[in-house]
């Protein structure tokens, strides 16, 4: 019994670290594009996310031989279970940060095809997101975790409005669409990211609610 | 960060070492070939089904099958490098660096402290005060101090059966063995004091190396570090417990985890 809270409680921290390193890649993103860095973005490509995927076999593996060897009930079980899951979606989140990287390469290198406020909004919001549903994790906080929930719809107009912006830049002038694609692509990206941290949100209160919300389930309740 | 994990057996050192062991009872072999390294400090689960030879295995590492007359003992068994049965290292000592505990709890029909005192008493060299400290500690490794301090000169008997089992543990530590070996030591027991026992043997294996034989499987996945699974007197396969309960290389392992036989 000892045990169990012992390495459940070494999980959790796993994964809490596994967070911060997602957010300080998102915020180096960011940071690479608006101050136009190579290095910041090239790093997140060559070193951060390599780590990433390293991390998430760590933790999956102690995860599930957690789950093998202790055989947790109850909220022990869905926080094991959810470990795993939320594990998976940061690993995803590192997968996506790369594609941002990427585009953020393309970009820093040509003109400015518009200045940049929503998408650096869209990225403090996805990191307040993410730092929330990790939060609302540590201190099983649902109620934290519904007003992550509430966010993605942020992230989503954001994206509508970058894409709209674009789309004029791109009619009036061929000559932008490589550049507003490749901004296209980091609005995506983060879009993506959001959706994301929605999904650690939902398992947080899976975990201490005991109820699936997500696909508007339990919203009719 | 996870702690990190270790795959490979390189850090087990060679506390106890079997050799090529095998045993008959009268015309019936029970233990089959076994080879096996323990590591040190570390709590070593034998698990298998009922009758495949786990506690006999056991009895081995402290020669208690010697009782047995029709018993017959092939192979090699090390203990710090030393042969057991080779004379350097007579019965006594055999026992007093490698505990026992059995599967009932078996206090004497005696006092609490005289239970701790007595294989004090068998070992010698300690004066009274040196002995009262040694019991005091004992108990209180046991995790039974606080339970009995007041009550040292009660009859063992008048303990709980989850007491009853501490006391044996606390009997067995007292001449600071380096192994204890233990057959089924909570199947007696109710839930919680198999928890407290649980709990005691992974604080315990910070100072002794612990052998378990348990037929609980989720037992032996919860608080070993290595496993080595017996089936039919042959040892089937050892490995780090995390491993073994998660990807066991023989299909015979895989068959006893998920509940296919035994
Ligand atoms: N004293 C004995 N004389 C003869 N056969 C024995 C004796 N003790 C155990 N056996 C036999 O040895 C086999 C292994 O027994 P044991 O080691 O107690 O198994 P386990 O502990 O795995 O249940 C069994 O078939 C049992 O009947
Ligand atoms: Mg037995």
């Amino acid at each position: 019994m000892l045990l169990l809270n012992a390495k459940l409680t070494g999980l959790k921290k796993a994964l809490i670290n596994y967070a911060n390193i997602i957010e300080g890649m998102i915020d180096r993103s960011m940071r690479g594009l608006l101050q136009k860095d190579k290095s910041l973005l090239q790093e997140i490509i060559d070193k951060s996310e390599p780590l990433t995927n390293v991390l998430e076999v760590e933790i999956d593996e102690s995860g599930t031989n957690f789950i093998a060897q202790h055989e947790p009930k109850a909220k022990d079980l869905r926080i094991a279970l959810m470990i795993l899951k939320i594990n998976n979606d940061l690993e995803r989140i590192g997968d996506h940060l790369v594609n941002i990287a990427e585009s953020g390469l393309y970009l820093i290198e040509r003109p400015q095809v518009k200045p940049l406020i929503d998408i650096p909004k869209m990225g403090e919001t996805v990191i307040k997101m993410i730092q929330e549903s990790i939060d609302a994790f540590i201190n099983e906080d649902a109620k934290l975790a519904h007003r992550v929930c509430e966010q993605d719809s942020i992230v989503d107009n954001l994206m509508e409005q970058v894409m709209r912006e674009l789309i004029t830049y791109m009619t009036s002038d061929p000559k932008t669409i490589e550049r507003a694609m490749h901004l296209i692509r980091i609005a995506h990206n983060l879009e993506r990211i959001a959706d994301l941290s929605t999904n650690i949100s939902e398992d947080v209160i899976f975990i201490v609610e005991g109820r699936v919300i997500k696909h508007g389930m339990g919203r009719a309740r | 960060m996870v702690e990190k994990t270790k795959y490979d057996t390189a850090d087990i050192c060679d506390l106890l070492s079997v050799q090529n062991l095998n045993l008959w009872f009268g015309d019936k072999q029970i233990l089959k070939n076994i080879n096996m390294n323990t590591p040190c400090k570390k709590l070593t689960a034998i698990i298998g089904p009922s009758g495949c030879g786990k506690s006999t295995l056991i009895r081995c590492f402290n020669r208690m099958n010697d009782l047995i007359a029709e018993a017959r003992l092939q192979g090699i068994i090390l203990i710090d490098g030393i042969d057991i049965h080779s004379g350097k290292m007579d019965i006594y000592e055999l026992r007093m660096k490698v505990g026992m505990v059995f599967q009932k709890p078996n206090p004497f029909p005696k006092s609490i402290l005289d239970n701790v005192l007595f294989g004090l008493k068998i070992k010698g060299g300690m004066n009274k005060d040196q002995m009262q400290h040694k019991v005091e500690k004992s108990l209180r490794d046991a995790w039974l101090w606080d339970e009995v301090k007041d009550r040292l000169h009660d009859n063992a008997f008048s303990l709980s059966g989850g007491q009853q089992q501490r006391l044996c543990i606390a009997r067995a530590l007292a001449t600071d063995p380096e192994i204890i070996l233990l057959d089924e030591p909570t199947s007696a027991l109710d839930p919680q004091s198999t928890t407290k026992i649980e709990d005691l043997l992974v604080e315990l294996k910070n100072n002794v190396t612990i052998i378990q034989v348990t037929h609980n499987i989720a037992q032996a996945a919860r608080i070993s570090d290595y496993i080595a699974f017996i089936y039919l007197g042959e040892l089937v396969e050892f490995g780090l417990t995390e491993k073994l309960v998660t990807t066991p290389r023989d299909k015979r392992t895989e068959a006893y985890l998920t509940g296919k036989f035994g």
